[in-house]
């Protein structure tokens, strides 16, 4: 009965979003739209690292290498055949994929699948590791991918990147691309599957010890995570229209990083809710970038990369006093939602239950 | 093939330039290495700010010799202890606080001091690259027969060598040092016995940060360009170094600064057509080396317990 209800009440959710994102794509500007296409896209990159971070506890920093393996196969396959020859002017691109033209979704797959045979790859030797060197090795990784992207000059363009990328800049088909993700890794997470990485999480030995085959379950979270990071990158891609390496530079995964620390490591409503809020900070930090005159007195604080300052700091000063995040390991229900609805002040007094 | 081919055709003269460059570019990497290690030694975390500690260091020893203009020698006693108080300051402020927190937020947190630095550097300092003060002594060529040699490219190695000895005796022979690898050993019956751990912490992190300072000055006058990404490539790959050569200890990280050192330049100096991926070379031996000796080369055996 109430599972039903629940359903039902997700399905209008769906739809009501839908709806907005209808909305936005036709009644508004185009600033605000792309903002909104930001944010979905991510979402789709922080539930991705979520995956291995937060719920299967691996602290992989390799979202920005596989982000560029989606973004250049999105780049390499939907331009044009015919304005290719003045994209790679400084050298013509490789006869084999030179005429292999595909469709946004297609390239979006493509890339997405590039990226999971890769973390396939890098992942027998890389998940052995633990905490530290894992974080150290995959982001080697990602950097190698990029050095690897600038050098092979006849596929990717090297240095000079692509540009000419058809732009994307319809909310509804990157709302569709949000929802399936948020969809597939919420029935994810509560198979079996779900329940052997969040075990992963809490304790590897005793894991082990249940049956668990650690290498197997940490091998389809990486690869999972790679996948989406892969689609969200290729969908970035399309947003920007053009793809340089340096673009994923691997400070873009600490963008990523911040969204699932803020949201809640291991809480997929709160990689939601964190994207939404990190994206729509960023673009509010703006502000400080530029100079500001206050009563008429110019404050000499405001100049260019003031943003990034205060955006570190926050970053640090969330690990230092909110550990947890917003959501921590919790997620938004309906039953808890409809329990608050009924009784606003119950939640004072329910606080240390809660909390276990 | 090619290999032998360059091999055979470079002449004696080019051989021995390129060793000196490779010892002296290893001599650096060790020098960073040991921040990493000491640090990973006693509190078991990456100290992911260690590379713009040394970024940090270069800028510091710019506004000593070209803004401020003191006289090169006193700079750099300066900037020594500067940098050794910013490492302190790092520490306080970053790690202190989480020291009985999980081990993934004290990695964030690193993180995050690390992109601080950056971001920082970038805002008072600005993204433009500064020219490092010449320093005429320093940065000259030597001719030695046919071979052209900076001066710095045989200084660095010396430093290098003397720094570690003094180390090693600090380590190995005073009290500080003994309370150092008692907290290495066992954190909590180090504390047991009486040890301050956070003085322990600070000192090592002092430490670290003066031998950062030094190989930054080093790095500067080798390599002029300062901006505030600097440190982050030399970071990682210090923290490589002391990985491969088993984090934790000191040898082990000079030893490893050392094989990437040495490596990078031969791949550069003898595949050319390769050094495109030259900054890939050190990730490669990492996992390499983890895959077959997760402990590095000379760390010792750890069993896990449950």
């Amino acid at each position: 009965m109430a599972k039903k209800r629940n359903l039902i009440l997700t399905v209008i959710l769906l739809a009501g979003l839908f709806g907005l994102a209808w909305y936005i794509n036709f009644e508004t500007d185009s600033y605000l739209r792309r903002i909104v296409n930001l944010c979905m896209v991510y979402a789709i990159i922080g539930l991705s690292m979520n995956l291995t971070n937060g719920f299967t506890g691996q602290f992989s920093l390799g979202q920005a290498g596989f982000m560029a393996i989606g973004a250049y196969a999105v780049g390499i396959f939907t331009v044009p055949v015919s304005l290719r020859p003045s994209v790679f002017y400084a050298a013509p691109m490789h006869p084999a994929i030179a005429d292999i033209h595909m469709p946004l979704w297609l390239a979006l797959i493509v890339g997405g699948l590039c990226a999971a045979l890769v973390a396939f790859l890098i992942g027998a030797p890389v998940l052995r590791l633990r905490g530290d060197y894992l974080a150290v090795a995959t982001l080697g990784f990602s950097e190698i991918i990029r050095i690897v992207i600038t050098n092979a000059q006849t596929i990717t363009n090297g240095a000079l990147g692509i540009k000419d990328i058809p732009p994307l800049n319809d909310v509804r088909y990157i709302f569709a691309f949000t929802a399936a993700v948020f969809i597939f890794i919420t029935a994810l997470i509560n198979t079996s599957y779900g329940r052997a990485f969040k075990a992963i999480r809490e304790d590897e030995i005793a894991a082990e010890a249940m049956g668990i085959d650690l290498f197997k379950h940490k091998s389809l979270a990486f690869m999972l995570s790679a996948f989406f990071a892969g689609i969200g990158g290729g969908l970035y891609a399309a947003l920007l229209g053009t793809v340089d390496p340096k673009n994923f530079l691997f400070t873009l995964t600490y963008n990523f990083l911040l969204i699932i620390v803020l949201g809640g490591m291991g809480s997929i409503t709160g990689s939601m809710i964190g994207s939404i809020l990190v994206t729509a900070g960023l673009e509010f930090l703006r502000i400080f970038d530029e100079p500001l005159e206050l009563f008429g007195v110019a404050i000499p604080l405001f100049r260019p990369g003031f943003r990034m300052v205060i955006f570190s700091v926050l970053l640090m000063a969330l690990v230092l006093f909110w550990r947890r995040g917003i959501m921590g390991t919790r997620e938004f229900t309906w039953d808890k939602t409809i329990a608050f609805c009924k009784n606003p002040f119950g939640i004072f007094g329910r606080k240390g239950v809660d909390k276990a | 093939m090619e290999f032998f081919e360059a091999f055979v055709n470079m002449s004696g003269g080019s051989f021995a330039q390129h060793m000196v460059n490779g010892i002296s570019l290893g001599s650096l990497y060790a020098m960073i290495a040991i921040g990493y290690t000491m640090v990973y030694g006693i509190l078991l975390m990456i100290n992911f700010a260690h590379g713009d500690i040394v970024m940090m260091a270069c800028y510091f020893t710019f506004f000593g010799i070209s803004v401020f203009h003191i006289p090169w020698y006193l700079t750099f006693i300066l900037v020594i202890i500067t940098t050794a108080l910013l490492g302190v300051v790092i520490e306080r402020a970053a790690y202190r606080p989480l020291r009985d927190a999980p081990k993934n937020s004290v990695l964030i947190s690193a993180i995050g001091a690390s992109f601080l630095l950056e971001n920082l550097a970038n805002y008072l300092f600005s993204g433009r690259p500064l020219r490092f003060p010449n320093i005429e002594v320093l940065s000259q060529n030597l001719s030695l027969g046919s071979v052209q040699i900076q001066a710095i490219s045989l200084f660095i190695p010396v430093v290098t060598i003397v720094c570690l000895m003094i180390l090693l005796h600090i380590v190995n022979n005073t009290k500080i040092g003994m309370s150092m690898r008692a907290v290495s050993k066992d954190y909590e019956i180090a504390r047991v016995m009486g040890i301050n751990i956070d003085n322990v912490i600070s000192i090592t992190f002092a430490i670290g940060s003066a031998l950062a300072a030094i190989g930054a000055i080093m790095w500067g006058i080798r390599y002029p360009g300062i901006t505030p990404m600097l440190g982050v490539m030399p970071g990682l790959k210090c923290f490589i170094a002391a990985v491969i050569g088993g984090v934790g200890n000191i040898k082990g990280a000079v030893l490893g600064g050392f094989i990437l050192g040495l490596g990078e330049i031969i791949i550069v100096a003898f595949f050319p057509q390769l050094s495109g991926y030259r900054d890939a070379f050190a990730f490669i031996v990492l996992i390499v080396i983890l895959f077959y000796k997760p402990t590095g080369l000379l760390g010792e055996k750890t069993t896990e317990k449950v």
